[in-house]
This record gives C-alpha cells, structure tokens and sequence, in this order.
C-alpha cells in the first residue's frame, strides 16, 4: 500500500477511509470513466438494429469519424461542410464566451476580493441568488427579455433608439448573453479566491513606487491571479462548448451549437455511434485546445487546483 | 552630499469616524535625518506614516514634503518610498526584478535595470543574488532587498514601518546597525515607525514619542531617555521607577515632593515643565533602575530611599534588587557587576540613595502598559 494511502486510512480509521475511498471511486471510475469508455467503444461500431450486435457486421471501424469530415458517402460535397462548420463555430463561439466572460468578471473578482464591508456579502449574494433558479428558466427568461416584443425591444423602441424591433435572437446575441450569464459564478469563484489572498500592501508597494492601475494589474495583481483565471476559463471554456440548453433556447434558427448536432445523432436519427464518434471529437478538441492554452500562458494543472 | 528634503506636519489630525487616530500633530523633521516615531501598538505611528506616503488623505493639518504641500498629490508621485512592515516583496518576480520595479514603471530597458540591480545587492551584501525569488531568501535577505528596492526609486524620504519585527532578536539587532549605516551612506531622511525603544534609541538622530494620536515629546535619544516630558513618555522608554506624591514646594529647577511611600524627595523638574509645577500639584517623580546606589543602613534624607527586598537576581553584567515599589509596581534597582562581593539581602529592609540631577519630576499622568 503507498504511504498515502496507509495515512489516509490512518487519519480516517478504516471503516470511514474505505466508504470515503470507495465512494470516490465509484464517482470517477463508475460515474465518469467507465461510461466514457463506453461511449469511445460506441463511437468505433456502425449502426446496427439490436439482432445485428455482436454479429458479423459488428467490427471497429472509422465510420463514423470520416462522417464528420467527408460527410455521407456519395454525397455531392467533398467534405461535410455543415457540420464541420458549426464544429468550429462552436468552438470559436466557446472561446469568444470565455474572453468575454473574463473581461467582465475580472474587475468584479478583484473588487469583491479587495473590498471589505457587509456590503460585499450582499453584492456576493446577488449573485449567487439567481442562480437557484434552474437553467432552463434562466434561459427562457433570458429569450423574454431579448424577443422581437421582449422587455429590451419595447424599451428600445419606446425610447426611440431603434425604429423596429432588433432581433437579438438572429443575431446571436441573446445566446452570447445567456452562454456569458449562465458560466458567470464559474469565472468569478476561482479569481475571487487567488485574489483574495493577495496581500494588499504588494498592490500599495507597486503604487507607492509609482506604478499607474493597469502597470500594477499587469505585473503584480494578473500574475498572481494566473491560477484562478486559468481555472475560470477551463470551466467556462469547457461548458459553453458542451453547452445544449442555452443554444436550443435562445440561439438562432439558422445556429447550430455543435452539441445540438450530437443531440440529433443520438435523439433524431437514433445512430448512438455517430453521436458517441461526435462527442469524442468535441470533448478531445477541447482538451487539447485547453492544454495547448494553458502551455502557452505557462500554467501548470497543479495550480489550477489551487 | 545634500542636506536632505526634510518633512514638516503642521496641525495634523487623522479621523477615521468618530476615532481621532492623530490629534494635532506638529513636527519637523530636517532633511537628512533619522527620526523615529516611538509609540505603542494603536497610538497612531502607522497612521502618520500613511498620511506622509499618501496613501491616507488627512482630516486636517497639512504634511508638506521639502515645503510642499503634499496635499492632493498620491503615493505613486511623492518624493517618498515606503518599505512595508511584511516587506511585501513581490513574490513572482525575481529578486533583481523587485528591487527595479521603480525603473521598470518608468521605461528603463533591462539591461540598465540588472546593471542598477547589482550595484544595489553590491550595497546590501547580496552580491549574485539577483536571479533567485523572494521566497528562496532568508528573513534578513528579504529585509535587505526590501531596502534595496526601496532606495532603486531614489526617494528623497524612505518610510520605514516596522521593518524589523519579523526578524529575530539577533539578527534585529545586526539589521539596526546596518540600517543606520545605510541611511549615513545615501543621506536621505529615514522616517522609521517603531514600538521597540531599543530601536528608536540606537538608531535615531531624533524621537517623537506618541501615546494614543497625541505626541508626547520630540527630541533626541538623550533628551527622551533622560529628560522626559510626560509620565507617559518616561515610562514607555527604557526601564524606570515611578514615585507618585504631590509637590511640596518647587526650588528653582527643583523641587521636593512629598510620595505616598518613602517620605520627601527631592529630584529635578523635567525641562519641558519647568516653571509650570507648583506646589500641591499632583507629580509623578522617576529614577531609573541604574540611578540608584547601595546607601549606608539607615541613611535619612531627601535622597535616599528605603524599602523590604521581595527578591533578587543575577543578570551577569548587573544584580538586580526587586523591592516593594509604589502602587503595587516593584521597584527595580541594578547595580554594575565590577566584581564585588554581594550579599542577598531578600527580606530586608535597605537603603537606596540617588544623586537629584537622576531623578526627574513630571505631572502626574498616565503610565505605559506594562
């Protein structure tokens, strides 16, 4: 047995380590890997009616990975361009929903960590609230407000400001609100927390030898902040990608988030492998585009845990 | 080498609501000197500091820095460079990079900033140390290069705040010599805010001593040490003996007081009050441990002092006599170990004397927290 696991029985008493130890694993083995690899298992094998499985037909094949790129076979294009297409802007969506996201809950973690005072517990918790309502709501709320007679419509309308209703939805605005608004605690969490064990005389120290607001962010408040902001966007990142509530709610008729293309293989057309062979390519894109990110700003995985 | 930008407060007061933190301050201090704010912990000393580094704005009272009127103007462009109580090294910048972080601000290329790096590790005995982070030095390092990037800026005046209370007592002591060496070198005035007399003393050209936003008295260590304004002021600095009573009649620049417990003394009125005590005034009169001397049994007289032994100890340089003192506060007397022989007199009565220009007279007032 490793030492750690001798000292974790130890500390815990055996009874209490092996329900704690066996309880996680059952969380990553039995709730997360193993229908993961069944998922890889799926993606590998053609569609085939239930008597067929396990029968001549049932060989790993790479079907259903050229699908994406070459589309059907005999098809009249080289290459499956619609969904290739709504692939990329997925993730070019997912990452515009990440830098947004930052920008604006960076100056609200740093002053909520920098401030004291009761007032910041109940700013905190007017953040928090919202967010005990479901996802769902908050979207539908969300197509409310930005609709062609919504709240913000009327305003603008009634205000003058635009002669006809705006269409937030064709425009894909009302989903980069909702994508923005639904991760927004995500961001904010991990930054308020590195932020907050900043020491405040470093940010005096800097200004004291003369350094303007952005010198002092730039060198002594972002640098120590990198966890917390690597962390935030990997979340973000990660979830506006597989994100399928908020672009069937409030995304356009004519935008298609990739995950709606998986929902579809496995929903409409019933082809399990195809949507497994999907879910594959998304889920291993966005990790390789996280890791290469976070070797490009030099941070490690340990520090996200931080 | 200049005469140094000196710093004048002109009625300063500091509020933070209804808490008055500085209640009209007036102090000048020259250019080039190495002035302490002596106080304990809450007396306000921080304060006065911030309101020079201008991070605090004050309530009223100006703080004029070589004549100007620092008012309005913010920490980031005072002639003024701040080195923090924990330091506040930047930790992920390397030691090189922290000490320049001034001449990055302003635009200097790095090779002028490692250049400027070493010959300031030259000066703080940290030669080739640049490369490392904050974290791989020791305490007193850190406090060094904490210095170092402090003077990189160049500041007319360096405020120092509690620097040296992290370190441990050796090294303390090691570090006061150093900085006053420091301070000799550039020529710059030090303002050094600190609650250990011992460093106040030892250091400074001059000493404000602060009790509760109020300075008590301003002068150098000898005049603190041994010419104290207040109560307040001759208890906080160094070890002394306080003999309550009132004043029986002022003689000059002395006068007899009548204490609760050993009878009529006669001691000298402290500069600061002379021709201000009269008679039947509420008075405080204190001799120092070291002041006192082994009198013949039985002397009488309005210098000599008696009282029951509780205990004694040896303390090497000293033997020190622990005796029943005034308002349940012991009285401590140490006598110069030049090789004498010397008997344990615990549970007898013996007889101090004092020579009066030792003893000093102040109004009665409130005493330092032990």
């Amino acid at each position: 047995m490793p030492s750690f696991l001798r000292e974790f029985f130890k500390r815990n008493g055996t009874g209490m380590g092996s329900l704690m130890l066996g309880l996680v694993l059952f969380w990553t083995v039995g709730l997360i890997i193993l229908p993961q690899l069944s998922m890889l298992d799926f993606s590998f094998r053609p569609n085939l009616p239930p008597p067929e499985i396990g029968g001549p037909r049932d060989v790993y094949t790479l079907e259903n990975y050229k699908y994406l790129i070459y589309g059907p076979e005999g098809g009249s294009q080289d290459y499956n361009a619609v969904d290739l297409r709504v692939f990329f802007r997925t993730l070019v969506a997912a990452v515009c929903v990440t830098v947004f996201n930052l920008i604006l809950c960076y100056p609200i973690a740093y002053y909520l960590a920098q401030t004291k005072g009761n007032h910041i517990r109940i700013f905190a918790l007017m953040l928090i609230i919202p967010y005990w309502i479901n996802e769902i709501l908050r979207a539908f709320a969300l197509r409310i407000i930005f609709g062609e007679t919504g709240v913000l419509n009327n305003m603008l309308v009634g205000l003058g400001i635009f002669d006809t209703p705006f269409d937030f939805i064709r425009n894909d605005i009302a989903l980069y609100a909702g994508l923005g608004y639904a991760y927004i605690l995500l961001m904010i969490f991990p930054i308020y927390n590195v932020i907050e064990s900043l020491d405040r005389n470093q940010i005096e120290a800097a200004r004291d030898m003369g350094a303007s607001w952005a010198k002092i962010h730039q060198r002594v408040v972002i640098p120590y902040a990198k966890p917390g902001i690597s962390s935030g966007c990997t979340m973000v990142f990660m979830l506006s990608a597989g994100a399928l509530a908020a672009p069937q709610i409030l995304g356009g008729p004519s935008s298609l988030w990739f995950t709606q293309l998986i929902y579809q293989q496995f929903n409409d057309n019933s082809d399990w492998p195809q949507g497994a062979a999907y879910a594959v390519v998304l889920l291993v894109t966005c990790i390789l585009l996280v890791l290469a990110v976070m070797r490009l700003f030099k941070v490690n995985m340990g520090d996200i845990g931080k | 080498m200049s005469a140094g930008v000196g710093v004048d407060l002109e009625n300063l007061w500091i509020r933070f609501g209804d808490f008055v933190a500085v209640r009209d301050a007036n102090v000048t201090i020259n250019g080039g000197d190495f002035f302490s704010f002596l106080g304990p912990s809450g007396c306000g000393k921080t304060t006065i500091l911030r309101a020079v580094s201008g991070f605090l704005e004050p309530s009223g009272g100006r703080v004029l820095i070589g004549g100007n009127d620092m008012k309005g103007i913010g920490p980031n462009k005072r002639p003024t460079a701040l080195i923090f109580q924990n330091l506040a090294l930047f930790p992920l910048m390397k030691v090189w990079e922290n000490i320049t972080f001034s001449m990055e601000i302003k635009g200097a290329s790095a090779r002028e900033r490692r250049k400027r790096a070493d010959e300031l590790l030259d000066m703080i005995a940290l030669p080739g140390q640049g490369g490392k982070l904050p974290s791989e030095l020791s305490g007193g390092q850190r406090q060094r290069v904490a210095i170092a990037r402090a003077l990189c800026a160049e500041p007319d005046v360096l405020l120092l705040d509690e620097p040296l209370s992290a370190l441990d007592l050796k090294l303390r002591q090691h570090m006061r010599t150093e900085l006053r060496e420091i301070q000799q070198r550039v020529g710059i005035t030090f303002i050094y805010i600190t609650h250990d007399q011992g460093e106040a003393l030892t250091m400074s050209d001059n000493i404000a001593v602060m009790r509760a936003g109020v300075i008590d008295q301003i002068g150098d260590g000898k005049a603190i040490y041994n010419d104290p304004a207040t109560a307040f002021a001759a208890s906080f600095v160094g070890e002394n003996n306080v003999f309550r009573g009132k004043v029986k009649r002022v003689m000059g620049n002395e006068a007899l007081i009548q204490t609760n417990r050993s009878g009529d003394l006669v001691a000298r009125i402290s500069s600061a009050n002379q021709g201000r005590m009269k008679e039947g005034d509420a008075a405080m009169m204190f001799i120092r441990p070291e002041a006192f001397a082994l009198a013949p049994k039985g002397a009488t007289g309005t210098h000599f002092v008696t009282a029951k032994v509780n205990h004694e100890e040896f303390e090497g340089n000293a033997f020190n006599i622990f005796m029943e003192g005034d308002g349940g506060k012991e009285l401590k007397v140490s006598i110069p170990n030049l090789g004498q022989s010397f008997e344990d007199h615990t549970g007898q009565n013996i007889t101090l004397e004092y020579e009066t220009k030792n003893a000093v007279i102040v109004p009665a007032g409130e005493l330092a927290a032990e």
